[in-house]
């Protein structure tokens, strides 16, 4: 039985020098067959898992991890959540989880440390100012706060940025979400396994599924690394490793599997309270808890499965922030890793049916989807267990690439996070 | 950091090439007879292999040609470098799950 995480709980654990918490989600034995396996025990998944008992009542699930929970992206990824995308139906989703993000840590009862620090994200030229206002008008229009800061405004919401005019990448402007922020990425996963656990889905760690048995066109379950586990229907969210999935299901994805870079140096006390990012130069970043400065990159460009990124990335980002934040340039970084994200053509993710009956796939979030994770995970169990999407999901469902009808959030998503 | 062997400059850091996805695309021989899902297929559909994948690159800041190269994509080993328009190498064509 799970204990309910408050201040008495606390208190009490506190005085038995926090030897007696029970633990926050069980490690069961796969059963022989379940409503729905989830594959990816990542954000995605687990939340996905969640929202299936929470919303649907199908509590007959296991989420299926090869590694351990949030060791894929939803815990290399550099957190910056924020809603300000271009089109209407991006808009809408990532408002969605946004929304759902300010109750998180209430509905879960697990801090998963939202700040709504801030996300700036700068303009360096004219071109850039007039898509940033673009955007904004577009935001605006769809009830997505977001505001204009000239120079000036930049300065004052971010003092430590060099704006002498004399750099490299002069600062003309910037937009402005303020209910944008960062999360704790880790405590997200857990919080939704714990949220998921509690309402009976089992969460099984270390055991890759490495085959579907597909028969008349329907899924009839998975093949692990712990025996063949029947399901009436599985949902894979398996980022990286989509089109790995996808091939072993028998179709293919329009999906890029590449490494994504990011970097923390050594902490210092608190000297930026917000976010900054640029898409034009390929830098974002933010201070942890801990005083880490948190710094992402882009993308390798080229496919790969090797988690790490190539070293001309890490140059060009740290030239940059060097560039904006001169303050900077003696730091040390500490650690730099990468994750394979799986981007789209459109640079939108797909939350779809699939060529086979009872197999649905949630991926092509690429380099921006921790922001979604709850609403990911809400539209996507609605999709699973109605057979039949989510409003706010149709729009984003496989046959985009052969109808046409793609949301092109480059400008949006693209570099920046 | 990829070192690649321009056929034509000789090895190079990655940083001078740019990068042009599944290589042996042909562009269709009568577009107007293809279905939505054929022009899908040949805009978007592109090998994400993991394991062995061919692909081509182009030396962009160097002689500026096109080249195939068959390339792990976990160990990133470069297994062979080969002309445009030509077969591929026989090789072992490996993929991980
Ligand atoms: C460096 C970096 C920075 C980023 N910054 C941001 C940011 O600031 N803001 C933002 O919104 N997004 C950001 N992202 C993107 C974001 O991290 C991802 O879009 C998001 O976390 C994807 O979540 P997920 O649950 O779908 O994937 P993951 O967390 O990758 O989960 C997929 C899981 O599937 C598992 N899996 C794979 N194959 C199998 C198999 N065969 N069997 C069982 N399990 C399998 C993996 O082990 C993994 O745990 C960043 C990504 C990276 C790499
Ligand atoms: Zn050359």
């Amino acid at each position: 039985m799970q204990a309910r995480y408050s201040f008495f709980s606390l208190a009490r654990n506190a005085l038995g020098y926090h030897e007696n918490w029970p633990e926050a989600w069980r490690s069961p034995e796969p059963k022989a067959s379940y409503d729905v396996v989830v594959v990816g025990g990542g954000g995605h998944g687990l939340a996905t898992a969640y929202y299936l008992a929470k919303e649907h009542g199908i509590t007959n699930v296991a989420v299926i991890e090869r590694g351990w929970l949030g060791g894929g992206n939803t815990g290399r990824n550099t957190t910056i959540v924020r809603s300000n995308y271009l089109w209407d139906e991006s808009a809408a989703l990532y408002e969605h989880a946004l929304k759902l993000w300010e109750g998180l840590s209430q509905d879960l009862n697990y801090n998963v440390m939202f700040s709504q620090r801030g996300v700036m994200n700068l303009a360096h030229n004219q071109h850039d100012l007039r898509e940033l206002q673009r955007r904004i008008h577009s935001n605006r229009l769809n009830g997505v706060d977001s505001e204009f800061l000239d120079a000036r405004g930049v300065k004052e919401f971010c003092p430590i940025i060099d704006l002498r005019q004399g750099g490299r990448y002069p600062v003309l402007g910037a937009s402005l979400q303020r209910r944008g922020g960062t999360a704790r990425h880790d405590a997200v996963a857990w919080g939704y396994a714990r949220g998921a656990d509690a309402r009976g889905v089992d969460i099984i760690q270390n055991c890759p599924v490495t085959g579907f048995r597909i028969s008349n066109g329907r899924i009839q379950g998975v093949e692990t690394g712990r025996g063949y586990i029947e399901a009436k229907k599985v949902a894979v969210v398996t980022a990286g490793h989509s089109s790995v999935m996808a091939g072993l299901a028998g179709f293919r994805l329009p999906v890029h599997s590449l490494p994504l870079q990011a970097l923390v140096s050594e902490p210092v006390k608190p000297v930026i309270d917000c976010v900054v990012m640029s898409n034009a130069v390929h830098a974002y970043v933010s201070q942890s808890d801990k005083g880490e400065l948190v710094i992402g990159a882009g993308v390798d460009k080229y496919v790969g499965y090797g988690q790490r990124g190539s070293l001309p990335v890490t140059e060009e980002t740290l030239a940059a922030i060097c560039e904006l934040f001169p303050i900077f340039r003696r730091m040390r970084m500490l650690r730099q890793w990468g994750g394979i994200v799986d981007t789209c053509p459109d640079a939108s993710p797909i939350i779809s049916k699939t060529p086979v009956q009872g197999l649905y796939f949630n991926c092509g979030w690429g380099t921006g989807g921790f922001k979604a994770t709850p609403g990911s995970g809400w539209v996507f169990a609605h999709t699973v267990a109605n057979d039949n999407p989510h409003p706010l999901a149709a729009p984003f469902a496989l046959d985009r690439f052969t109808s046409g009808y793609l949301i092109d959030e480059h400008g949006a998503a693209a570099v920046a996070h | 950091m990829l070192l690649i062997d321009c056929p034509h400059c000789g090895p190079r850091a990655e940083l001078e090439f740019s990068y042009g996805h599944e290589a042996h695309i042909e562009r269709p021989k009568a577009p107007e007879a293809l279905s939505d899902a054929e022009w899908a297929d040949y805009l978007f559909l592109r090998d994400n292999t993991k394991g062995v994948i061919l692909e081509r690159w182009v030396h962009s800041h160097g002689c500026r040609r096109w080249f195939n190269v068959a390339r792990d994509t976990v160990t990133y080993e470069i297994l062979a470098v080969y002309p445009m328009g030509a077969e591929p190498p026989a090789l072992e064509r490996k993929t991980y799950v």
